[in-house]
């Protein structure tokens, strides 16, 4: 104890700041020490992982709390890790269970501005709800003026508002009551991204439907009743995935688990799919490209179809990586193809 | 236009036989491909001149040359798959914006609306392009040959900071032109009502290529600058540290 406290006191004899740009963390041998109680304190440096200067240490240390030194760093925004181009480490690891000596030098990023996952769901869903409606309305400014506030003639225009608005008040409810995220925060710049592109399609695909000179599906009342029992299906299939993911996680927690199909024959497609949920959601958009026959949706279902493979390679992927038992049959995100 | 590629990046040596007679191939043909490319734009100024000399004028000039154009901008196309299969260390989105506005000028503009091709603007940008690529290609071709003399690493870093403007100042002058043509023919564009329930509107979009300029012209611009600095000051300063 005595011993830890000396080196305590004289921080300097630390690493200094021009020492060769090594990356591995210093350790520096312990005396073994004679105490009675088990409790192992810590000495804790971290630096700043592109310059290697100390940002602060911290003696005495028996857990490691968030620094109190650098207040517009809150801790959403800090990336801390063992190595500087490493993985960072999480919210939940312990300072014992890390693989460092009594001596731990911890590398420090600034990840930029944080937002909450919760707030970005919330404002790029809201969007798409309220504009589709405005152009559903026909708001003024938007159309001729003699067809301000009036109504579409064709009742596939109607129905597409429905499931439109659906779509969105359903994503809206799972964000607030369903979801449970990984993360806390995502880069700020992420929501103007994200919105830019929801939004912007939603006017895009609105204006199109809701037009007065809009032309209904060829195949006329057959195609559309088609693809609302798609839709519909999907929707359902979409939210029972949902909820399945929620039901794996206990609340509060970050556990990640294999999903199984349940009692719910909706989600039986998990025996063949990792992300059966966006499987449902490409199913939900491919149908109400061919309910609403209009070329903007049928982009937007293929942008959408291309980011929605990507993430669910990357899922197939962690989950192949973390679990051994993974079942072998199922592909990521359609079934033998993709 | 230009690309930008990272002079003095390290590559990691592959003790792996197959990754370095892959690279082998790979240099080959990069050094062919710059090469005839080179070779192209050569080809492309002399006529050019050759013309300009004969007639005294540039009516006629884009007529004489276009289809030597049109192939060798088109073929620039494959530096994005260089890019793609990472046999040079670009990034495949900088390569591709600028490939694609080269394309969309030649076909797009110059080739699909006739009235404009006698324009001084489309001489002034046809000439600063040719100059760049020179410039550019032979660089390339120096570098893999690792034997790059310094005046065309100089040319390379410092005359795009007139060419650029200037090549800008063309291209958007010549879609400025054409605007009044493109709203009459109404060419490339589709109207409502139709079957796919999808509009579009060459001259808007001529307006939106136009205004796009305005944040793209000045990022290219700036990471030129930065490269310039990186490169040609490396020069001047001593071995700073590691």
């Amino acid at each position: 104890m005595d011993a830890l406290a000396l080196e305590a006191t004289q921080p300097k004899r630390a690493t200094p700041p021009t020492a060769s740009p090594s990356s591995a963390p210093v350790k520096r041998p312990k005396p073994a020490k004679k105490t009675k109680k088990a409790v192992v304190f810590f000495e804790v440096e971290i630096l700043d992982a592109k310059t290697k200067d100390k940002l602060c240490f911290l003696d005495k240390v028996s857990e490691l709390h968030s620094s109190t030194m650098y207040p517009q760093w809150y801790p959403a925004r800090q990336s801390i890790r063992l190595d500087p181009k490493g993985k960072s480490l999480k919210d939940e690891d312990v300072l014992q269970q890390l693989p460092v000596g009594t001596t731990a030098t911890f590398y420090f990023r600034d990840l930029g501005a944080q937002i909450s996952w919760v707030t970005v769901f919330l404002t790029e869903y809201a969007g798409p709800l309220v504009i589709y409606l405005l152009f559903y309305f026909r708001v003024p400014f938007i159309y001729a003026p003699k067809y301000d506030f009036t109504t579409s003639k064709h009742w596939v225009v109607h129905l597409a508002c429905m499931c439109h608005s659906f779509h969105y008040v359903k994503r809206l409810l799972e964000t607030l009551f369903v979801h449970r995220f990984s993360h806390g925060t995502m880069p700020l710049r992420n929501i103007f991204k994200n919105c830019a592109y929801y939004w912007g399609f939603a006017a895009w695909m609105a204006y199109y439907i809701n037009h007065p000179l809009y032309t209904p599906p060829i195949y006329g009342e057959q195609q559309v009743t088609l693809a609302l029992v798609i839709f519909l299906f999907c929707q359902i299939g979409n939210f029972s995935i949902h909820i399945t993911l929620r039901n794996l996680r206990p609340p509060g927690s970050k556990t990640r688990k294999i999903p199984y199909p349940t009692k719910n024959p909706f989600t039986w497609i998990f025996l063949l799919v990792s992300c059966p949920n966006y499987t449902y959601e490409l199913g939900s958009w491919v149908s109400f490209t061919m309910m609403t026959q209009c070329l903007p949706v049928a982009f937007f279902t293929f942008v959408g179809f291309v980011q929605m493979t990507v993430w669910a390679k990357g899922k197939h992927r962690s989950y192949l990586k973390e679990f051994r038992d993974y079942p072998p049959l199922r592909s990521p995100i359609l079934p033998f193809v993709l | 236009m230009a690309s930008s590629e990272e002079d003095g990046s390290v590559e990691e040596k592959e003790n792996n036989n197959k990754k370095r007679s892959k690279s082998a191939i790979a240099t080959a043909w990069l050094t062919f491909y710059n090469i005839t490319m080179t070779a192209g734009w050569l080809v492309l100024a002399v006529a050019m001149a050759r013309f300009y000399i004969q007639k005294g004028n540039h009516r006629g000039l884009y007529k004489s040359i276009s289809r030597t154009l049109k192939f060798f901008q088109t073929f620039a196309l494959l530096e994005v798959v260089h890019c793609a299969v990472g046999i040079v260390r670009t990034s495949v989105i900088v390569t591709g914006v600028q490939v694609c506005s080269r394309i969309f000028m030649v076909w797009f503009v110059a080739n699909s609306i006739k009235q404009i091709q006698n324009e001084e603007s489309v001489v002034l940008f046809l000439v600063v392009w040719t100059v760049t690529e020179i410039t550019r290609y032979s660089f390339y071709t120096f570098s893999l040959l690792n034997h790059l003399p310094y005046f065309i690493k100089w040319a390379r870093y410092n005359m795009f900071i007139v060419m650029y403007p200037l090549g800008v100042a063309g291209e958007l002058i010549t879609i400025y032109t054409a605007l009044p043509y493109v709203r009459k023919s109404g060419m490339f564009s589709m109207r409502l009502p139709n079957k796919y329930n999808v509009s579009f509107d060459y001259y808007i979009f001529l307006i939106i290529v136009m205004l796009s300029y305005i944040p793209l012209f000045p990022q290219l611009y700036f990471h030129m600058l930065r490269q310039r600095r990186k490169v040609l000051h490396g020069e001047v300063i001593v071995e700073k540290d590691d």
